[in-house]
């Protein structure tokens, strides 16, 4: 395996990938809304070969006890074993549980969403967000994927129909989710002392460190995590951070 | 006398009948049913005599006496290795196939081939329950050190590999890549970074455009092209 690695530093040090593109080159980008006809919002991103589908359903229900006019906000994500030989179906694993946890903590630190406005009655009804996140392929950088698609799809949501009893789902109203922010994900992977971003599976097996940086259209960071088993410097996460802001810039545009 | 349904180079799905009759024998890719021969695939049909075959347009690799392959090791045993050949089926790797070395009795097997590491073998037999063995005697088969793998659709290797290897000769002279080709659709790269982005990006060129005529002209032009 090691091999396989100094293989790969090889063509680092010398500036290019084993796709032929930059270390800090994204692959081609798209973004689809509106892709489930039973879902309130929905999207689908295509990074290269990774494709990656967000749901979201929105239903009434109690609110939590300690936050009695705050809506609800759930993130699940489904590793499929068809989008990569190496998931296993069953309950979310380690990988799919912090998947959805980073993709929350990203919508959720940033309030792009104000919950406060998802509340119907205080203590009882509140609005509940559940998005649901299924990549459909998995050729690397689900992290940066999973993110775009989830607030391409929140973009998308209309309310349904709700009489204050039942909710027609069958009919959409006009009125969009109160969303002021738009938080982008970037990951920054480190393979020996290089740093790159939009990793493939291939990359992705050599990962040393990796950092994903949540930040909104002003480069405020919303959120970030580490991964990997390497430590990693200050510098280092200095320069992930740049370089993770400098691309989140060129992915708002896409949205 | 039986009779043909299909026509030569007729593209069938399948279900498809290909011919009648106990005159026809079944090929590659159908099987009989009754009097008829029916295609099991997605593809061309052939008649090559009286044998009724389909050669594919897509599928997975089904493994063959005889066929040069690139496999992974994903196992070591008392006896040999396992490995995985793009294949439903596993294949060994028993130890006196697997070198022309002398194996001391109770040798440590990982330090000729660990797991995770990658090699050309050649199958030797595939049983009928689709056990597979391998042998790494013989020319060109050995260890695959340093490289990358990449991965095509097996239904295409013919055209990569082009009529008596001139394809892929091509490829390797135009770009000073080695290259090795499995039948499996496994391809092995090793070169300078550009060279080898270059011949990948070729192959995969290759791949899609595999159904065009005169491809190989227009791969020469391409490389050309891109080696200016």
């Amino acid at each position: 395996m090691n091999s396989q690695k100094d293989y790969m530093m090889k063509f680092l040090n010398s500036g290019t990938r084993f796709d032929g593109r930059k270390l800090e080159e994204y692959r081609k980008v798209s973004v689809e809304y509106g892709v489930s006809k039973n879902a309130e919002g929905s999207a689908r991103v295509k990074i290269g070969k990774t494709e990656v589908l967000a749901g979201i359903k929105l239903s009434v229900g109690k609110p939590f006890p300690d936050t009695p006019n705050d809506g609800v906000l759930m993130v699940g994500a489904e590793l499929i074993p068809m989008s990569n030989p190496e998931f296993e179906s069953g309950p979310p694993g380690i990988q799919a549980i912090e998947l959805a946890r980073v993709i929350d903590r990203g919508i959720r630190e940033s309030k792009a969403i104000d919950i406060r406005k998802l509340c119907i009655e205080k203590g009882e009804k509140v609005w509940l967000m559940s998005v649901d996140i299924v990549p459909v392929n998995d050729d690397g950088n689900l992290f940066d994927a999973a993110g775009l698609a989830t607030v391409a799809a929140l973009k998308d949501t209309l309310f349904p129909k709700y009489d204050g009893v039942e909710i027609n789902y069958k009919e959409k109203t006009k009125e969009g989710l109160p969303m002021s922010k738009e938080p982008i994900s970037i990951t920054v992977i480190k393979i020996g002392d290089k740093l790159l971003i939009d990793p493939t599976t291939d990359e992705e097996k050599m990962i040393e460190a990796r950092l994903t940086i949540a930040s909104i259209k002003d480069k405020t960071i919303c959120a970030l995590q580490k991964g990997g088993e390497d430590p990693l410097t200050l510098e280092e996460i200095d320069q992930m951070v740049e370089l993770g802001l400098k691309k989140a810039e060129e992915l708002h545009k896409l949205l | 006398m039986g009779k043909l349904i299909i026509k030569e180079k007729e593209v069938v799905v399948p279900g498809d009948d290909l011919a009648e009759g106990m005159d026809y024998l079944p090929g590659n890719g159908t099987y009989r049913d009754g009097e008829k021969i029916v295609a099991s695939k997605l593809g061309l049909a052939s008649v090559d005599g009286r044998a009724v075959k389909i050669i594919a347009l897509s599928g997975q690799y089904s493994p063959k006496r005889g066929d040069t392959v690139i496999g992974k090791v994903i196992d070591v045993t008392i006896n040999g290795w396992r490995f995985e050949i793009n294949c439903a089926y596993s294949s060994m790797l028993s130890m006196k196939d697997a070198t022309s070395q002398f194996i001391q009795r109770g040798a440590d097997l990982t330090q000729y081939y660990n797991i995770g590491e990658w090699v050309t073998a050649t199958i030797t037999n595939v049983t009928s329950q689709k056990l597979i063995d391998l042998t790494m005697k013989g020319p060109g088969l050995r260890k695959l050190v340093g490289g990358r793998i990449i991965k095509v659709s097996p239904s295409k290797v013919p055209r990569i590999i082009g009529k008596m290897g001139s394809m892929v000769t091509m490829i390797k002279t135009q770009t000073n890549c080695r290259i090795t080709v499995g039948q499996n659709g496994l391809i092995w790269l090793q070169g300078e970074p550009k060279d080898e982005i270059l011949a990948a990006e070729t192959i995969k060129k290759i791949e899609s455009e595999s159904h065009i005529s005169g491809l190989t002209e227009k791969i020469e032009a391409f490389l050309k092209q891109k080696t200016k």
